[in-house]
């Protein structure tokens, strides 16, 4: 071990001391696949329009993302986790134990989640209670939980085209599902009335546990074949609804917005999606989309507090501007985002 | 003896039963044999025609040329030309300036807008356009108050249109796009305003963002894998070489050296994801090295190509026939001679051969890059070597990845683009170790 320690070192050593003065002079952001869209274009645009080189971006999940940003502080561990869900304590944890004890959180829009179809096939007319009511594992049948035997959309409601039930849903590594289970599934589950039936069949031993019961049974889906997890990123979804007309898949907002040739979408209690009925808060499934910055980092990567406030300003996040015409919900209270960037404010612990 | 007898009986020339069945066994063996190559080469050409059905259309490019007068008034409001007053000037507003500038030249051209909205207009020029104008300004800022011809990409729909990705009926419930732009486009087309052009920038120009797929090539992407290949070759050749010539000439026969010997075939038998881990652990973690650096994504594949040169390089040496060994070791050379002198040389086209198709399998690698940051968003290109090995870059299995999960549908044509490229290089090289070994194979 000590032979191939010493030799990675002087390969390092050889690396360093010839490179040395190198230092990082480009920010280097990871995280979400759902934020990499409007990183990159900002990121380009901030490449374009300031002296500072274009940052990096890599996708690969806010997870993973966020679990990067807490490896440490210094130059060869990254700057900026793009996340579409909120951090954890478990990560702020992580982060603590290595010395990233200053985190900023900024909130850059909304995101939202959609259910689309095939062009070629019928209107869906969606409420949360109709899309828990297709793929939830168990149904209520005369006040009583049974197995879910609905075939066809028009056997959970009458209104919905007879067609087949089969949905392509995010699987569970993706941010989206986690808004999709509470947003609709818990929702549709509460609406049908299933979810009490779970709180009282539930054995837990106090109330709490008999929650998490019934959350966990809201969330149960049927395993036929009806519902299908989706791992890969939205290009799968689309590929599998052009290759199955009748199938019904979930999107971002932004995808969706960029491929109205193919896809048709759902409405959901009858609000039809966009940007303006989002912001408004109309539309019921949307979350919001933050990146976390290395408060540590700033000053020492040059660009980096640049690049958080050319992200939040006007131009870019702002209504009209270049993200939100490529369909991000714009946040209504940017101006407070804007000036928490402006004066570097450290998130606090989670409430 | 009956037996025998009854088949004393049989003739040449009329086929017994067992002989009948034998041959129309062989027989059946060969129609699976040649109906299995059929398969194989039906999937080969299908897969073929649907990547070079995709792909080709990403070689062109669709660009409108238009005079632009750069107005001092909008580009250097001081009038002074200092280029840090001047930068203040966005992409935004130069923008505007190119939509201006072409609005003006269909007017002059007393073409018909139809009923397309003027805002409409500015987004048939794609954003890419005013970034490099104002490159070019900033550069020479002599070229204020100039009417400059200048030709700039259209827009990734309009250009799809002429590529047969969107229709007149798409463009009507296409929110990007609508059908009035498209019908200028054609009347533009006619004009000689908008062109249809080979597109060079597809390996040129390093990739670009969602918002624009006409922009985006493979120049980051390209550089980054020559980086790659060349660290990789200036480790895994030497360090190679070195390591067969000992095992092979050197090294006692005990069973320290047959483990190793083991260990190097299942070494190569590794999943390269592995070796990504590996790469991330040592040379970033344990190192220090940068993320998403050329010389970090050559030192994994160094890893993953060394057991496939060392194997092949064993077996040409193995193939030097002894006498030749003897005769030098006989006139009184040493080992280290003979090896040198005549073992090596003898062996150098089947190393060469090795080292070349162990370097093909490495360029097409994504999974090991995947954990040491190579997969991403790279804009800037790499400085030159060899400092620029420690900056970002792409590479081209990595921008195909990157391309398939973008939303746009035009990053489709620029993926298989993409593979295009990458297959040229693949043969290219795997030709290169043909010639080769043909030209300087010698058989004993």
């Amino acid at each position: 071990m000590s032979f191939f320690k010493v030799s990675t070192s002087v390969v390092a050593l050889l690396a360093a001391s010839t490179f040395a003065a190198s230092a990082r002079d480009q920010l280097q952001i990871s995280g979400s696949s759902t934020v990499l869209p409007y990183a990159t274009i900002v990121a380009e645009a901030f490449g374009e329009n300031t002296d500072f080189n274009t940052p990096v971006v890599e996708g690969g999940g806010s997870g993973a993302g966020r679990k990067k940003l807490c490896e440490g502080v210094g130059e060869t561990t990254i700057d900026i986790a793009n996340s579409s869900s909120r951090i954890k304590q478990s990560d702020i944890d992580l982060c603590n134990t290595n010395g990233v004890t200053e985190l900023m959180e900024v909130r850059i829009g909304y995101d939202g989640i959609v259910f689309a179809s095939s062009i070629e096939g019928g209107d869906f007319a969606l409420t949360p209670a109709d899309v828990w009511g297709a793929l939830a594992a168990q149904t209520v049948k005369d006040g009583a939980l049974v197995a879910n035997a609905a075939k066809t959309w028009a056997d959970v409601n009458a209104t919905l085209p007879a067609q087949d039930i089969m949905a392509f849903i995010p699987g569970t590594k993706h941010g989206t599902r986690e808004v999709f289970d509470v947003k609709v599934l818990e929702e549709g589950c509460k609406a049908a009335g299933a979810y009490d039936l779970y709180l009282a069949a539930s054995a837990g031993a106090d109330d709490d546990a008999k929650k998490k019961d019934a959350v966990e049974g809201c969330h149960a889906l049927r395993a036929d074949g009806a519902s299908v997890d989706i791992d890969g990123d939205y290009t799968e979804t689309l590929s599998r609804i052009e290759a199955n007309k009748t199938a019904v898949g979930v999107f971002g907002l932004s995808f969706y917005e960029n491929n109205t040739d193919k896809l048709k979408v759902a409405t959901v209690n009858g609000v039809t999606p966009s940007v303006e009925t989002i912001s408004a808060g109309d539309y019921p499934v949307s979350r919001p989309l933050y990146f976390y910055v290395k408060k540590a980092h700033i000053g020492v990567i040059p660009g980096l507090k640049e690049y958080i406030e050319f992200f939040v300003s006007d131009d870019m996040a702002g209504p009209g501007g270049s993200l939100v015409d490529y369909g991000l919900v714009p946040d209504p209270d940017l101006a407070a985002t804007q000036a928490a960037v402006a004066a570097e404010t450290v998130m606090g612990p989670l409430e | 003896m009956t037996d025998r007898a009854s088949n004393s009986r049989a003739s040449l020339f009329v086929q017994d039963p067992r002989t009948k069945a034998r041959n129309a066994t062989e027989k059946r063996f060969r129609i699976y044999g040649l109906s299995a190559i059929i398969t194989a080469l039906l999937a080969l050409v299908w897969l073929l025609i649907s990547i070079f059905g995709n792909g080709l259309p990403a070689f062109k490019q669709t660009f409108i040329t238009f005079p632009v007068t750069l107005e001092e008034s909008v580009l250097d409001k001081a009038g002074n030309r200092n280029i840090a007053e001047m930068s203040k000037t966005t992409t935004v507003g130069y923008g505007k300036l190119l939509a201006k500038s072409l609005a003006a030249e269909i007017a002059a051209r007393s073409i018909d807008l139809g009923e397309l909205d003027p805002k409409e207009l500015a987004k048939m020029i794609s954003e890419e356009s005013s970034a490099t104008l104002r490159d070019r300004v900033l550069a020479d800022p002599s070229l204020i108050g100039q009417t400059l011809d200048i030709t700039v990409l259209a827009s990734g729909r309009i250009d799809g249109y002429f590529k047969g990705r969107v229709t007149l009926e798409s463009a009507a419930i296409d929110k990007n796009t609508s059908p009035e732009q498209l019908l200028l486009a054609d009347k533009l087309k006619a004009a000689g305003v908008m062109t249809v052009q080979l597109n060079s920038g597809f390996v040129t120009m390093p990739d670009a963002s969602d918002k624009r797929p006409e922009a985006a090539g493979l120049g980051v992407a390209i550089i980054g894998s020559i980086y790659m290949m060349l660290v990789v070759l200036f480790l895994a050749l030497p360090i190679g070489v070195a390591a067969s010539v000992y095992l092979e000439e050197f090294a006692p026969k005990n069973r320290w050296t047959d483990l190793i010997e083991v260990n190097i075939a299942n070494l190569a038998a590794v999943p390269s994801i592995v070796y990504g881990i590996l790469g991330l652990a040592i040379f970033i973690n344990f190192a220090g090295l940068p993320q998403s650096a050329p010389i970090v994504g050559g030192l994994v594949l160094t890893l993953l190509t060394l057991p496939r040169i060392i194997i092949p390089t064993r077996a040409a040496l193995k193939a030097v026939p002894p006498s030749i060994r003897d005769a030098a070791l006989g006139v009184g050379a040493s080992r280290l001679q003979t090896v040198t002198h005549h073992v090596l040389p003898l062996a150098m086209p089947g190393v060469l051969t090795g080292t070349i198709i162990g370097l093909a399998q490495a360029l097409g690698e994504t999974a090991p890059l995947l954990l040491i940051g190579m997969v991403a968003f790279v804009r800037d290109f790499p400085g030159a070597p060899i400092s620029g090995l420690f900056d970002p870059a792409a590479a081209l299995p990595v921008q195909i990845y990157n391309w398939t999960q973008r939303g746009d549908p035009g990053f489709v044509e620029r993926a298989s683009g993409a593979i295009i490229v990458l297959l040229v290089f693949l043969i290219a090289m795997n030709a290169v170790a043909i010639y080769l070994r043909r030209k300087f194979e010698r058989r004993w």
